[in-house]
């Protein structure tokens, strides 16, 4: 079963048709907030990108109510496997600011200890926010056995597999949903077709009519969604995420959005993206959006976002300051975490790194566990 | 203990970690009902549910990728490759995912699991059912590497992969899994990966080898011995991390050094072996170090035997250093 009109919850004037997320007042501000500070976060980090204090950042302006929505379905036991551009997911779910800029400083206290590049975040608290890897599409059937090691234990966990359009090409989006079509996996797999990878536009990507057609193939529900309607995309995910706890399987849903910025901060998307497709998604803003269906509910005033995106910008700003001012990775992180012991040759190149550290001066070893 | 061919070992080694360990869990292409193409893991579906040992569909990007999120989330995957030459659709899921997966997030996800593959040659298998790749994994920091050469090793060694917190690519040598045979103890035992065995000592050149050579050098060091030439015989067991202390002592107590692997010479394993000693203990060497390999070359059908280094050729360089 597939569908292939988008489904929308929140009309242009904001009502909803009588349709209930089943969210409080509390949670559905908590959305709204998130997509700001979703914003807020890509703001500072443009700035320290561009001012050469961080090395690199990925934008979502544009995407914002589909990581949310997509997000809000989920439980804190479940397992999100996110692609680079999924950080409001884990800001939903209560990863800090300031935890997420650790990492975009690459700094001793950020979860990958500096190794990775930024954005390229990994968290197993609040909720297991899969450590990102840059090659498409490998986390799609790590997901899938993610889920089946659930299942074998009898667990209700949900999985959550989030891709673009592009990693609908990659190995992985065949493997994986050919093995969770099998295997009837608790996975949602999330397609945010967003019409761009990188330079590719959808129509070089695939010659399917969209992305939720493909889930025919392996056997499992398609559903296509406006992906910036947050409350369309959380209906749709909810629904995807009771398939998976009943034990009826996986299911793909195509997320249509528009990625309002480049693919990173490396990249100049005016090269490529046609102006005209911006001035149509730029009147589809997601947060606009359920803005406007805030105020209809009377739970919003208009008007009061500025006051709460300067509150989200502070936040940002200092969780920057206190990244910057965190000192570098001991040297020893170099070596460590690759086993779970330091083998021998690892000790031997270890040392010969810090006694030149020690030497020149320009690094320190020690904090961690080496050396030994 | 029981005598069992090297197979029956693995099928033995991997029985009795799964009857210890309940999140230990076997899978791969025809493994299940079939008990693999090989029968290496036969009878296991039987005793430990289809949950537990089962058939995949056939994508080894997708075995691999899968393993690594089951061994995220708790289990112990042993995923079997149906031959070592398959394996290269998961090449970007063992090297930048398996092996990654603890240095990238901190340690905060691990990925204990195994990938069981049959390599080599000896079997008219040709091109894509004899290669030896263990090199490509050499390359890899993050990943173990295992290769056994007798029953006892290979029970103990797939034992002690299984329960490494870290991911092992355990490399099985096809053409031993039935001609060979040993006395296995029938409990639970491990063998410590990163250790080298000395087959057979000898004091006038040191031989180094692991997997289906081994038997092959050993042949040819006992024609060595009857003509006089007392050959130590090393069996590496684990290439990666290399036990590289004990290389470098079998090296030094003779001196004369040669190297055997049935994979392409060149960036081959010998390489790596050679450079370590050159570089460690060039002092003590009392002639080059040589290499018996398979040639830089596709691996041949019908010319198999001529591709692969056997007693003869090995007895050649052992000769070739001795009398240096």
């Amino acid at each position: 079963m597939t569908t292939m009109e988008p489904l929308t919850v929140i009309a242009e004037d904001g009502a909803t048709n009588g349709y209930d997320p089943g969210l409080s007042e509390e949670e559905l501000l908590h959305c709204y907030r998130t997509m700001l500070r979703v914003r807020a976060f890509d703001e500072i980090c443009l700035k320290l990108q561009r001012s050469g204090r961080i090395g690199f950042s990925i934008p979502n302006l544009g995407i914002e109510a589909t990581q949310v929505g997509g997000a809000s379905a989920f439980k804190k036991s479940d397992w999100l496997f996110p692609s680079y551009r999924d950080f409001g997911m884990a800001l939903f779910h209560g990863v800090t600011p300031l935890d997420m800029m650790h990492n975009m400083y690459g700094n001793g206290l950020d979860t990958s200890k500096g190794r990775q590049m930024p954005v390229h975040f990994s968290f197993v608290d609040p909720i297991h926010f899969v450590s990102i890897s840059s090659p498409i599409g490998t986390h799609i059937p790590q997901a899938v056995g993610a889920a089946y090691a659930a299942q074998v234990r009898g667990e209700d966990t949900a999985v959550l597999a989030s891709f673009g359009d592009g990693g609908t090409s990659s190995l992985g989006f065949h493997s994986g949903l050919n093995f969770a079509g099998v295997w009837k996996s608790p996975v949602v797999f999330l397609c945010q077709n967003n019409g761009w990878a990188i330079s590719c536009p959808i129509e070089e990507q695939s010659a399917t009519d969209g992305f939720a057609v493909k889930a025919q193939a392996y056997g499992m529900p398609g559903v296509v969604v406006d992906g910036n309607d947050l409350l369309a995309v959380r209906k749709v995910t909810l629904e995807a995420v009771e398939r998976a706890r009943n034990g009826d399987g996986p299911t793909l849903i195509e997320a249509k959005t528009f990625r309002m910025g480049g693919h990173s901060t490396s990249d100049d998307p005016y090269k490529y993206v046609p102006a005209e497709q911006y001035e149509e998604w730029g009147k589809k803003d997601p947060v606009d959006r359920f803005e406007r269906f805030l105020e209809a509910s009377g739970l919003w005033k208009k008007g009061g976002r500025d006051e709460l995106y300067a509150e989200a910008l502070a936040e940002m700003s200092a969780a920057a300051a206190k990244a910057q001012s965190t000192k570098a990775p001991g040297l020893e992180t170099i070596f460590s975490d690759v086993y779970a012991d330091v083998p021998a040759h690892l000790r031997s190149q270890g040392e010969f790194l810090f006694e030149l550290g020690k030497r020149r001066g320009d690094a320190d070893a020690g904090g961690g566990e080496f050396p030994l | 203990m029981v005598t069992l061919t090297l197979l029956q070992a693995l099928t033995d080694g991997m029985k009795t970690a799964m009857r210890k360990d309940e999140s230990v869990l076997v899978f791969g292409e025809d493994v299940g009902k079939r008990g693999g193409v090989f029968l290496t893991t036969e009878g296991l579906q039987e005793e430990f549910s289809k949950q537990r040992c089962f058939d995949t569909p056939l994508s080894e990007d997708g075995i691999v990728g899968a393993a690594i999120g089951m061994a995220m989330n708790g289990m112990r995957p042993v995923a079997e490759i149906q031959f070592q030459d398959f394996i290269f659709p998961a090449f970007d899921q063992i090297v930048s995912e398996a092996a990654k997966l603890r240095y990238r997030s901190g340690g905060q996800y691990t990925c204990p699991l195994v990938i069981r593959t049959p390599y080599g040659g000896g079997i008219r298998g040709g091109l894509y059912h004899s290669q030896s790749g263990e090199a490509y994994f050499c390359h890899t920091p993050g990943l173990k590497v295992v290769i056994p050469s007798t029953p006892h090793d290979a029970k103990g060694l797939l034992i002690a992969a299984i329960e490494d917190p870290d991911p092992v690519l355990f490399l099985e040598p096809k053409a031993l899994y039935r001609s060979v045979k040993g006395e296995v103890p029938e409990e639970h035992y491990t063998v410590d990966l990163s250790t080298l065995r000395e087959v057979q000592s000898g004091s006038d050149v040191t031989v180094f080898c692991y997997g289906a050579m081994v038997p092959i050098v050993t042949k040819a060091a006992n024609r060595a011995e009857e003509n006089g030439i007392k050959t130590c015989v090393v069996d590496l067991r684990t290439l990666l991390p290399l036990d590289e202390e004990g290389v470098l002592e079998f090296a030094k107590k003779t001196g004369r050094v040669v190297v055997v692997h049935e994979a392409p010479r060149f960036c081959g394993f010998g390489a790596e072996i050679s450079a370590l000693i050159a570089e460690n203990a060039i002092e003590y060497m009392e002639a080059p170090i040589a290499r018996v390999t398979g040639f830089d070359t596709p691996f041949p059908n019908t010319l198999e035997h001529h591709y692969m280094p056997d007693d003869r050729r090995v007895l050649d360089a052992i000769e070739h250093v001795f009398n240096y």
